[in-house]
């Protein structure tokens, strides 16, 4: 008895509980499950009453959510020469063929460059901001912390009916350049906040030693802080990725075409006879799996970055 | 600049760039650093929000923006006010708010306690549970219609197996008195693990010798988690439900694109009737005052659930 622990579950209890958890993981997966399978599964297979579980795989969907198609009659369909690529064959059978790309690339792409571009900018702008907080004494330091936090409270919406009038007077609605700014202002304020909490956890030593060395504190602040703060830097990014990558209600209130990003456009991917929903599961697929990616990679820090460093572990 | 020991070493350092401005004090680099931020969030919020309050006076509508704008006054506030439509979506959002942090509290903590119970591979399951929350709600709430087709849709398979009810003899988006809980369901399903994450970070933050001394007194298991479990996990509960209810009352994107608002407008919430007022009937300076009406709204709240969660810290 000497190495039982009273605050130690029994192995029964483990068993339970851990049973129980699986079981809540299990049906909580089945709907991400269900997007992964739709998107590999024929049109007829995806909507097929009992839901398929077991299919034969098809790349249909991949190619729908990549590609426009016209119908064709048989007669045009005989008079064509042979096609000579897989994903031809494909539309083929459905008495179609391929008129062009579809937009889904673009979007994208301009997923990509938004994300990417606000993300760069408002780690940029909140390190210095944060490291400022973290090391200074700013005049009503603990006001403006607040103020930057607050602008969090507003609904998106309510901020549009101004930005969207904001935009049209200086020509950047619908243009990556608005969307990267307007996006590097909401993530700015969780880049603050969480970046403040990871320079505050690196002991002032280190940049009062460098400064005595003779470093200024500029040197003090990108050799010596700045590599510390790397990890924190890091998960700080992501969040702010993850935070552009999913935001739907700015993209579809200031951006119609140029510079749409995909969660306003994946939904509007029609079929014949409403949404295609194996090119819609692609669609989403592809644009749903780095996130999980990053999700796995961030675990350790994901508290953290969703209350906004208000809760660590 | 003066010449103390530490300048002389300083300037016998290489110079570089940070050289020609070394010469800064703190206060101007502390100011450097913070002035970009404040001025993006001034251009890019405080700005709009100024521009709000002066246009919910007015009766401009941007989709005209060369007719002559109005100051009205009050006018438009009156009528947010005493109007019955508003307050059916103000129903349906408090229906929404309170079902979603009623079950994401109850699964959330109940899944967080779980887990604590320490079992081989507890990591993995908490990192999977967790993916829903993470992923694009526009996205995925337009896949959830997909899942919610009578007939077709696996959630209504799933149901019909479970219950024998035929799949066909319900729609949960179509129908007046299922679609309210449609999206309770969906967003349920997402934030749930965002309230778990936060128990469980109560849970841990639990001393063991708490519960030693407990077990020396003989304490039930029960009489434990009352008195030791509950309370210490409490306030860190009520930062969930503070994030939770934030975000809830801004809700747009995963309602919008699982039912519109529909059917009817029964799951038209705020966010989503603002949207309409705004962007679809151009009532610019009508949806202005809405939206100060909101962001008052929720600061309040907030403000004074601050305080409440602040007094349980304490304790």
């Amino acid at each position: 008895m000497s190495s039982y622990s009273i605050t130690e579950p029994s192995a029964f209890q483990k068993w339970l509980a851990g049973t129980l958890v699986v079981a809540y993981a299990i049906i909580t997966l089945l709907p991400l499950v269900w997007i992964l399978t739709t998107g590999f599964k024929s049109p007829v297979d995806a909507i097929a009453y009992p839901p398929k579980v077991f299919f034969e795989p098809s790349l249909e969907g991949y190619v729908n959510l990549f590609t426009t198609r016209t119908r064709v009659s048989p007669e045009q369909l005989e008079a064509l020469p042979e096609p000579e690529t897989w994903y031809e064959e494909i539309v083929r059978n459905r008495d179609m063929v391929i008129a062009g790309p579809s937009r889904y690339g673009e979007r994208f792409l301009n997923s990509v460059i938004i994300g990417f571009g606000s993300t760069f900018l408002s780690v940029f702008l909140g390190t210095l901001a944060a490291y400022a907080f973290s090391r200074f004494k700013v005049p009503l330091k603990d006001d403006l912390l607040f103020f930057i936090l607050s602008t969090r409270m507003m609904p998106p919406i309510a901020v549009a009916i101004p930005i969207f009038l904001m935009f049209r007077t200086l020509g950047l609605s619908d243009t990556h350049l608005g969307m990267i700014l307007l996006y590097t202002a909401v993530n700015i304020s969780l880049a603050v906040w969480l970046l403040k909490g990871f320079m505050d956890e690196i002991p002032r030593e280190y940049e009062e030693a460098a400064l005595i060395d003779g470093y200024t504190r500029f040197q003090a602040f990108y050799k010596v802080v700045l590599p510390q703060a790397a990890t924190g830097i890091a998960s700080t990014a992501i969040f702010c990725l993850i935070f552009s990558w999913n935001e739907y209600a700015f993209a579809v209130l200031l951006t119609s075409g140029t510079a749409q990003t995909a969660p306003p456009f994946i939904p509007t991917i029609i079929g014949v006879g409403g949404q295609d929903w194996p090119a819609v599961a692609a669609g989403a697929t592809l644009f749903l799996v780095p996130v999980m990616v990053f999700t796995i990679l961030l675990r350790k820090h994901l508290l953290r970055g969703i209350t906004f460093g208000a809760v660590r572990k | 600049m003066s010449d103390t020991p530490i300048d002389r070493v300083a300037k016998a350092t290489p110079p570089s760039v940070a050289a020609k401005i070394r010469g800064l004090s703190d206060r101007a680099i502390a100011w450097l650093f913070v002035l970009p931020t404040i001025f993006l969030l001034l251009a890019v919020n405080i700005f709009p929000l100024i521009w709000t309050i002066n246009l919910s006076f007015t009766n401009f509508r941007a989709n005209r923006p060369n007719r002559e704008v109005d100051y009205i006054g009050l006018r438009n506030y009156e009528r947010i006010l005493t109007d019955e439509d508003i307050w059916l979506t103000m129903q349906a959002t408090a229906h929404f708010l309170f079902w979603t942090i009623f079950f994401q509290v109850l699964i959330g903590f109940t899944l967080a306690w779980l887990i604590n119970r320490k079992f081989k591979g507890n990591d993995l399951w908490t990192t999977l549970i967790v993916l829903p929350m993470m992923l694009s709600p526009a996205v995925v709430g337009n896949f959830w219609t997909f899942l919610y087709q009578p007939q077709i849709g696996l959630f209504n398979y799933g149901i019909s197996f479970l219950t024998g009810i035929d799949p066909s003899s319900f729609q949960m988006i179509g129908d007046v008195s299922l679609a309210p809980w449609s999206i309770v369901i969906v967003d349920t399903w997402m934030w749930t693990p965002f309230v778990m994450l936060i128990c469980l970070a109560g849970l841990r933050s639990i001393p063991d010798y708490i519960y030693e001394a407990a077990e020396i007194d003989r304490a039930s298991q029960w009489r434990q988690f009352w008195t030791i479990t509950v309370p210490m996990v409490l306030p860190f509960l009520m930062l969930a439900v503070l994030f939770r209810g934030i975000e809830n009352f801004k809700m747009f994107d995963l309602v919008v694109q699982l039912t519109g608002g529909g059917p009817g407008s029964v799951t038209e919430l705020t966010s989503i009737n603002l949207k309409r007022e705004a962007f679809e009937k151009w009532r610019t300076g009508y949806s202005s005052a809405y939206a100060i009406i909101l962001f008052v709204t929720v600061f309040g709240l907030a403000s004074i659930y601050v305080k409440a969660l602040n007094k349980v810290k304490e304790r």
